[in-house]
């Protein structure tokens, strides 16, 4: 081997100089050049978790349904008659910053491999992304490219993209976020894990060829900051191969239905390096691997560049010996290729050898479990807000015209339809989508049974950046109540923890803070995590993204015809808002869209009041008695009622080109409302404010609509519950009194042209 | 009642890429008397089916282009010999580009004008409903049935489409709500908001819109693609009593 293994080589490979004495322990000396770059990207923070793993403990990450807790591929949650779902989040923002259509791409087709390891069929896809202001064009190029990888990947490998969320933030201008969720339905019995086992078999590798893109992905973008050498960074992107996966999935689910493999694993962060240590590690086996023997892309690639190359659409199966021919026959049907690379061994050490040569001798443990831990003393930053923002006059003058502010509201990227980007995601595929973008959550039906899944993802940066304890908590509340209006009962989280550098004290504080808010959120609402990723190192020139835990949540239906929505259904319905009578100005989009601040102290979730309010939700919904329900998050009340009008008139498709035609279905036309809203006195956090009413967020609100004669028993159902009736489903405007008096009335198709002006500002 | 339906096979050709033959296998196994079958894409023969039906995706990735690698599949010259024999053929989105490419129909798929994927309702009118394909479609009702391709953007030369027009080829059009083809209700830019064609005889038959994915009430597609499937069931079974 031409290159030394010396600190120096360990140092720019991302180790510290501890790390390198920590290796030479445990290797009795100095490693060899393979050795250490094994251990760079194993022990890199994206592989390791060595800033996050003693926090992430505080998770509750167990209860009745679930099958397969964190430490796996994905979680694995029980819905019922035989049916589990298999779920995980992960991020790929560095690759996206770097180069976004194959960044989001590549993203997707890693955590697709990450359900169809085990076993499940991949059902849905959902993206979080955030991105700086859309009025830069750097931004708008970056939400294009992302938005094209995720279509371009996702809809050839025929997997709907059902849901997600985008949201636009300064903070995320020099390090977009793009988290890929993906859930698979399998049967309980016919779960696979990543285990090696059984000394004498072969380890397989099946897939593409192995060539040097992503080379350091995990270690040189994923755990270190951007600054101006960012375009250099491109190479370290993979490139995306959707047509190879595409009949990966087909291959590999046909040989684990068949039981022609004893387990498997991905390649992904890390490649060959990850996968083999940590099924070794897992099976407490060896893994003996000829790299030599690996298919490559290019002749001319080194032992240790074929070891960590992070090339995509590869999966590694331990197979026994009498399975091969099966084997390769399955994957000469798919014109995958399909090769033995090395075997299982006793030795609980992964050797890597070069023509005979052993060239790496680890202990798989070591590797794949046995990171250093690195605690960074958590540091409250100074713009933590005691208290509330003054609402005074002088600091917030109120808007003249609040219906012109509900349309800039409705206007503003954060509550803006996302069509523009959903259209491009193939939401149909596999015919099971019940609710298509655009609502609360995504809900997909079961075959051959009545039951139905939702998703959701939930994140709010700003919440969390204002304060990551009471934001975390608010966004697992939130992920619940969208799946509780659309009828689903909340079961399991999967998350992805977006946060800046974690060797500074200000972010250790930040993230203990905010998984202490999740934690304790999951215990109230019943919701453990069963699977997730922390994305650390998202700054750009030493300034922070805001703090950002993604929820991803699942929810079933014992019958999926029980599915709720948002839109108002019929004329005359009564309009009732649910929960707390709270809305305030910190944190707002109100706060950062009209007056172009952020501050204050975003309000703390009660998490009594929101179980009870979701419990009471769902309980409505399965009497039969509520036609529509929809959160109250941003934007406020009136944004909500807003949305639940616009949606009025809109069947997902051919209805909106033309709402004064509509086809049969539907009511017919846009619906408006008019609403009474009383006293602002009363509301918590409004300081008597008629647009705080109208605009201001708090969390536990739900507006609903019911037919007028069920509305009695609504009541009675909701009982203690504090609830207001607002008016009623009427017209073809929306319509705000406040005792009597007129706050606003816009024709609902003037709301419909805000909220669908997305477009036009991305030309 | 189905007992009395006489049984109709149809075949689904299965290349790798394609995604929605499981759709398309599911969707005609819920009507009555039929039994889908999968065909793969190296079998020298359609193994006796009654009708042919290619399904949508990404053959070959879209790599080189639509269709393009897929067409020289073994299991075409065998859809060639059927579609020639009068068998009836529909090709779904890329099942269109394919027979687009094989010459079993006119015209192309080009790229779409707003250089996007778009999955999108659409409103589709039938123009003609004397077609083995449409001949179940109610008279005068629009289709509303989810469209989801980045080449769906029909291209054919003036002569042709004249002649086209002339024989009734062009067999579906996008449409707004009230049945007219405007522009705004054209998804891809088509020519003359084109969504569907068939071959001179009739029984070769290409659209873009995937009623695969429109059998069920109770889903988000609803259920416009049966009146399609229905045709095609129907004709695949009246052409087996003629023979018979």
């Amino acid at each position: 081997m031409s290159r030394k293994a010396t600190v120096e080589a360990a140092v720019q490979l991302g180790l510290t100089p501890e790390e390198y004495d920590r290796i030479c322990e445990i290797q009795g000396g100095e490693p060899t050049f393979v050795e250490l770059a094994i251990y760079s990207l194993m022990w890199s923070e994206h592989c390791s978790y060595k800033h996050s793993r003693p926090i992430l403990r505080r998770f509750p990450t167990s209860g009745p349904r679930i099958l397969q807790g964190p430490g796996e591929n994905a979680g694995i949650v029980d819905v019922g008659d035989g049916w589990a779902v298999a779920m995980k989040v992960e991020s790929h923002n560095h690759p996206s910053a770097v180069e976004p259509f194959q960044g989001a791409a590549t993203g997707v087709g890693g955590i697709v491999r990450d359900i169809f390891t085990m076993g499940a069929r991949p059902c849905v896809s959902l993206d979080s992304l955030r991105f700086g202001e859309l009025d830069e064009p750097r931004q708008r190029y970056l939400l294009d490219g992302v938005v094209g990888g995720i279509a371009h990947y996702g809809n050839c490998l025929g997997i709907p993209t059902v849901g997600g969320e985008i949201a636009f933030e300064e903070s995320y201008a020099g390090n977009c976020l793009v988290n890929a969720m993906c859930a698979g339905l399998l049967r309980t019995d016919r779960i696979v894990r990543a285990v090696a086992s059984g000394v004498g078999n072969h380890v397989v590798l099946i897939g593409s060829k192995t060539g040097r893109d992503g080379i350091g992905g995990a270690s040189v973008l994923a755990s270190q900051t951007f600054d101006e050498t960012l375009e250099e960074k491109r190479p370290s992107v993979q490139v995306g191969d959707p047509f190879t996966e595409k009949k990966l999935i087909e291959a590999c689910l046909e040989l684990i239905g068949r039981g022609l493999v004893v387990s498997m694993q991905d390649l992904g962060a890390a490649g060959l390096s990850s996968s083999s240590s940590e099924m070794a590690s897992k099976g407490r086996v060896g893994l003996d691997i000829h790299a030599d023997r690996v298919p490559l892309r290019e002749p001319d690639m080194e032992p240790w560049e074929i070891m960590v190359s992070e090339s995509q659409e590869r999966m590694l199966a331990i197979v026994r010996p009498d399975d091969l021919a099966a084997v390769q026959e399955v994957c000469g049907r798919w014109d995958l290729d399909c090769t033995v690379i090395g075997e299982v061994t006793d030795s609980q050490r992964l050797r890597v050898y070069w023509h005979g040569e052993r060239v790496a001798d680890i202990p798989a443990r070591r590797l794949a479990d046995e990171a250093p831990v690195v605690r960074t003393p958590a540091l409250r930053p100074a713009w933590q807000a005691e208290a509330p923002v003054a609402v005074d006059e002088a600091s917030y003058p109120p808007p003249a015209d609040l219906g012109a502010a509900l349309l800039q509201l409705l206007a503003a990227p954060n509550v803006a339809s996302k069509r523009w980007a959903w259209e491009q995601y193939d939401y149909i595929v596999q015919a099971n989508t019940v609710q298509i973008p655009g609502g609360d959550a995504a809900v997909l039906r079961i075959k051959g049974t009545r039951r139905g899944i939702a998703f959701v993802n939930d994140g709010n940066g700003r919440h969390c950046y204002l304060d990551p304890y009471r934001g975390a908590k608010a966004a697992v509340a939130e992920a619940a109540r969208n799946l509780s209006c659309a009828g689903a009962l909340p079961v399991a989280v999967t998350d992805c923890l977006n946060f800046g550098n974690p060797e500074k004290g200000e972010i250790a504080w930040q993230f203990e803070q905010a998984v202490e808010g999740m934690a304790e959120a999951c215990e109230a609402l019943g919701t453990p995590v069963v699977s997730g990723n922390v994305s650390f190192y998202n700054e750009s020139f030493g300034k922070p993204i805001y703090p950002t835990p993604m929820v991803g949540m699942l929810g079933v239906y014992e019958d999926v015809s029980r599915h709720l929505d948002i839109a108002f259904r019929d004329e005359g319905d009564v309009v009732v808002l649910l929960g707390a009578e709270a809305a305030w100005m910190d944190g707002s989009e109100y706060q950062k869209t009209v007056y172009g601040r952020v501050e204050g102290r975003v309000p703390d979730v009660d998490l009594a009041l929101e179980a009870r309010l979701q419990e009471r939700l769902r309980a409505a919904n399965e009497a039969g008695l509520l036609k529509s329900a929809h959160d109250c998050s941003d934007g406020g009340l009136a944004v909500a009622l807003a949305e639940c009008c616009v949606a009025s008139g809109d069947t997902g498709g051919a209805r909106w080109q033309d709402p004064e035609a509509p086809p049969p279905g539907r009511p017919g036309r846009f619906l408006g409302a008019e609403v009474e809203l009383g006293s602002a006195e009363p509301v918590v956090g409004a300081h008597g404010r008629p647009d705080l009413v109208l605009f201001g967020e708090a969390p536990s609100r739900v507006v609903v609509s019911v037919a007028p004669e069920r509305l009695d028993d609504l009541r009675a159902l909701l009982g203690d519950l504090p609830h207001r009736v607002l008016g009623r489903v009427t017209g073809a405007a929306l319509r705000c009194t406040m005792g009597g008096e007129e706050l606003f009335t816009v024709p609902v198709s003037e709301l419909r042209s805000a909220f669908e002006s997305l477009p036009e500002r991305l030309r | 009642m189905s007992a009395d339906l006489r049984p109709v096979r149809v075949g689904v050709v299965v290349f790798p890429g394609i995604n929605t033959d499981v759709d398309t296998h599911h969707a005609l196994g819920t009507f009555p008397g039929v039994t889908p079958e999968y065909l793969w894409h190296k079998d020298p023969d359609l193994r006796g089916v009654d009708a042919v039906v290619i399904p949508g995706g990404f053959s070959y990735g879209d790599y080189l282009r639509c269709g393009a690698i897929a067409r020289f599949s073994p299991v075409m010259a065998a859809v060639r010999g059927f579609a020639a024999d009068g068998g009836p053929v529909m090709g779904i989105c890329n099942g269109f580009q394919i027979l687009t490419e094989a010459g079993l129909l006119p015209g192309a798929l080009i790229r779409n004008v707003g250089l996007k994927f778009v999955c999108r309702y659409v409103n589709l009118r039938v123009e003609n409903r004397d077609t083995p394909f449409t001949r179940a479609c109610p008279p005068g009702r629009l289709l509303r049935i989810v469209v989801k391709h980045n080449e769906g953007n029909y291209v054919v030369d003036p002569e042709t489409l004249a002649a086209m027009k002339t024989r009734g080829q062009v067999v579906l059009r996008y449409v707004d709500a009230r049945g007219e083809a405007t522009a705004a209700a054209n998804p891809n830019g088509s020519l003359e908001n084109i969504a569907g064609v068939c071959n001179e005889h009739g029984n070769v038959f290409g659209l873009m819109p995937h009623p695969e994915n429109s059998v069920e009430d109770g889903l988000a597609g609803g259920s416009d693609g049966r009146f399609l499937f229905q045709s095609l069931i129907d004709a695949a079974r009246a052409r087996l009593e003629v023979t018979a």
